[in-house]
């Protein structure tokens, strides 16, 4: 316990290094650009508008705007940073590739007359993604005990030689291998050669390790230009036999659907709640308790209950958006303020048409808030759902494509959740601009 | 009878530690049809509490109030407010605003909208109509409110501070179009204030409340109101009584604020 405790803060300490370097890293091409952006823009006319002849700017809110120039820049950095650490085809090379080609390393043996003999392997080191290399059909064994060999390597890779399989009388006691390409070598030792380096093992074999460079493996972040090219198979031919579109629409279907469920009974009972005691008390305990649990722990419950199909899903939606929107509407209703209610009986105004006339009206910016943060909630939460159990959707399909490592899949189906979330809010939030101008005026 | 009738009205206020309020002590009083009366006092004298009953939204602990000879017992279109601010329905425009009560009354829309153009010439918004809420500033948000309540035609006016929050040039404009409008439509009108020029400049009648418990402590009548009536109010203002009533009633006050402070020091 104690133990798996300093484990898990080492670890932490750690994270901590490396999301420094990360971010510092990111700082300074944010500040170098920030600098050539003054350097570019000063003398181009002075800055318009009334912020620009505020003399106190820092720690003024308003006068903080978000620079646009330098949110486009922040994507491009990412985008380069992205192409560098894979070693991309887009940009020229920064840091070293894996060797890929051919090259040789000699290596000198002893047999058991104590007797020494030089042999030359061959190595041909091929592309993850290429097809494997023909075989050549003879390759000269050279003279001696010890034979030529020849190894085919996938980038990154290592292998095994055995140089006694092929040595005459390299199963015998006293045979052993004992200089590479002339640097004398032992037992668990590493010795380099041109495009790598020899390890050799304990039982005296050779294990061949072709340089690996310091980009980043597909099977972890393929680099933008693979990605690209698996979304535009992906667009055309979708992922085990579902459209890449269809999976969206699956995603955003249940999200609809689950939410406008959770609108539609969440918007009365937080009326309900708003407007009368008891049903304050009798909800108040279920909905405080329901509110604070988050929705991905119910979802065991509802695989139990309603097994992985749709209805699983949508009442899953369903409950993570109600509870959102019914303390939404609850403290709409509880918000008006009295004055507007006073002010409406006095002009004649019955109960139903304070109602409908005056707190409904009144709470609909708490209502948009409270949407804006459901549908949020349930796009985070379709996904999960879909990656625990599902048929068809955006969850599903990365959840899948990981099981078999492919990682392109997966980030373009990251790519895809997120874009359609942002897109989610814009449009929340054009609704809300058009719908309850008045919010945050009043 | 007509006119609003205050029978031996008191309120009583429960306090959290068991302890008691008086906000309204025996208070009895007569406004006439077409009276325009201001009351004015220090702060917990109970005025707002006095309003709120004439409104029907707080039920005296004892005592009647009748209008035009039936008991009040709450909210009624007969009896319009004008509150400080916030009351008005962000979500409609100044048109939407002012029809309201004509509109929950079922009137025909063609009756409310001319309605409303006459009375937005009254208050001197011609052109707002179609402006939301949010876009006007303070002064002609107090204008739609007064407009708005005129618009159901109550028999008297009840405003609470309506004129509170607005900067003093705003405000003396509309003071001038309060008395205005009380010429022009002879409502019986009661105006709570916090300022002694507003009571003396819109009061027939003032009355000067007291606190702990909440009385009235004394009453005036006044020429200002009448005098104030299309002219400027700075003349009325220099007008030989209007200092001097000013500082007699200043002083009443200060009195009972220094009275109210000493009771809380030796408490």
């Amino acid at each position: 316990m104690l133990q798996e405790v300093m484990d898990v803060i080492v670890t932490t300490l750690r994270m901590v290094v490396g999301i420094t370097v990360i971010m510092a890293v990111f700082l300074l091409v944010s500040m170098g650009l920030s600098y050539l952006y003054a350097l570019f823009s000063r003398g181009r006319g002075a800055a318009k508008g009334y912020t620009s002849l505020k003399t106190v700017t820092f720690g003024d809110e308003s006068a903080v705007t978000a620079n646009r120039f330098a949110s486009v820049a922040a994507i491009v950095t990412i985008f380069l940073l992205w192409c560098i650490a894979t070693g991309s085809s887009l940009i020229p090379t920064v840091l070293p590739p894996p060797f890929v080609g051919e090259t040789q390393f000699e290596y000198t043996a002893r047999n058991a007359e104590g007797a020494t003999d030089t042999a030359t392997v061959f190595v041909q080191v091929y592309g993850s993604d290429a097809e494997r290399p023909a075989q050549p059909d003879s390759m000269p064994l050279g003279d001696g005990f010890a034979k030529n060999d020849y190894v085919q390597i996938v980038e990154r890779r290592t292998k095994v030689l055995k140089a006694q399989n092929n040595d005459e009388g390299g199963k015998e006691d006293g045979y052993e291998v004992i200089e590479i390409n002339g640097t004398p070598v032992t037992r668990e030792a590493v010795v380099p050669f041109g495009k790598g380096e020899i390890y050799m093992t304990k039982q005296g074999s050779l294990s061949v390790r072709p340089a690996t460079g310091m980009t980043m493996e597909a099977l972890y972040l393929p680099p933008p230009e693979k990605v690209w090219s698996s979304f535009i198979t992906l667009n055309k031919e979708g992922y085990q036999g579902v459209g890449l579109w269809e999976n969206v629409f699956w995603s955003l279907i249940r999200v609809v659907i689950g939410f406008s469920l959770g609108c539609l009974f969440g918007i009365p009972l937080g009326f309900a709640m708003g407007l009368n005691s008891w049903l304050r008390g009798w909800f108040d305990p279920i909905v405080e308790f329901m509110r604070p649990v988050p929705p991905l722990a119910l979802i065991p419950l509802v695989i139990i209950w309603f097994g992985i199909g749709e209805q699983g899903k949508i009442s899953l939606l369903f409950l993570a958006a109600l509870w959102i929107m019914t303390i939404a509407a609850r403290a709409g209703v509880s918000g008006v303020n009295i004055s507007k209610v006073h002010a409406a009986y006095s002009l004649g105004a019955t109960r139903r048409q304070l109602l409908t006339k005056v707190i409904l009206p009144n709470s609909l910016p708490e209502i948009f808030t409270g949407a804006r943060v459901a549908m949020g909630v349930c796009w985070g939460t379709v996904v999960a759902a879909e990656l625990v159990a599902a048929e068809k959707g955006a969850g599903k399909m990365i959840i899948a494509a990981s099981k078999f490592s492919l990682t392109d899949i997966v980030i373009i189906g990251i790519i895809i959740i997120g874009v359609i979330g942002y897109g989610i809010d814009v449009l929340m939030r054009m609704a809300e601009n058009k719908l309850v101008p008045w919010k945050g005026r009043g | 009878m007509t006119g609003l009738v205050i029978d031996d009205v008191s309120m009583t206020f429960e306090l959290p530690n068991g302890g008691n309020v008086e906000a309204l002590k025996n208070i009895n009083l007569q406004i006439n049809e077409g009276e325009l009366l201001s009351v004015l006092g220090p702060s917990g004298c109970g005025k707002t509490t006095l309003l709120n009953i004439l409104a029907g939204f707080l039920a005296p602990t004892s005592g009647t109030m009748a209008m035009n000879g039936h008991a009040i017992t709450g909210p009624h279109s007969e009896r319009g407010m004008v509150f400080q601010q916030g009351a008005l329905f962000e979500w409609m425009n100044v048109a939407k605003n002012i029809g309201f009560g004509p509109k929950m009354k079922g009137t025909p829309q063609a009756e409310i909208d001319a309605k409303v153009t006459e009375l937005l010439g009254i208050v001197g918004l011609q052109d707002f109509a179609e402006k939301m809420i949010y876009e006007m500033s303070g002064g002609m948000q107090q204008r739609v409110a007064l407009a708005r309540c005129l618009a159901n035609d109550p028999d008297i006016i009840l405003m609470d501070e309506p004129l509170g929050a607005l900067d003093a040039l705003t405000r003396e404009k509309m003071q001038s179009l309060v008395l205005d409008i009380w010429k022009k439509t002879g409502k019986t009108i009661i105006l709570i204030t916090h300022s002694v020029e507003e009571a003396l400049l819109l009061g027939e009648r003032l009355l000067v409340m007291a606190p702990r418990p909440g009385r009235v402590h004394k009453e005036y009548n006044l020429p200002f109101a009448e005098m104030g009536v299309g002219a400027d109010l700075r003349e009325v203002k220099r007008h030989p009584d209007f200092g001097p009533k000013r500082d007699e009633i200043l002083s009443m006050i200060w009195d009972m604020e220094e009275e109210i402070m000493g009771r809380t020091e030796s408490a």
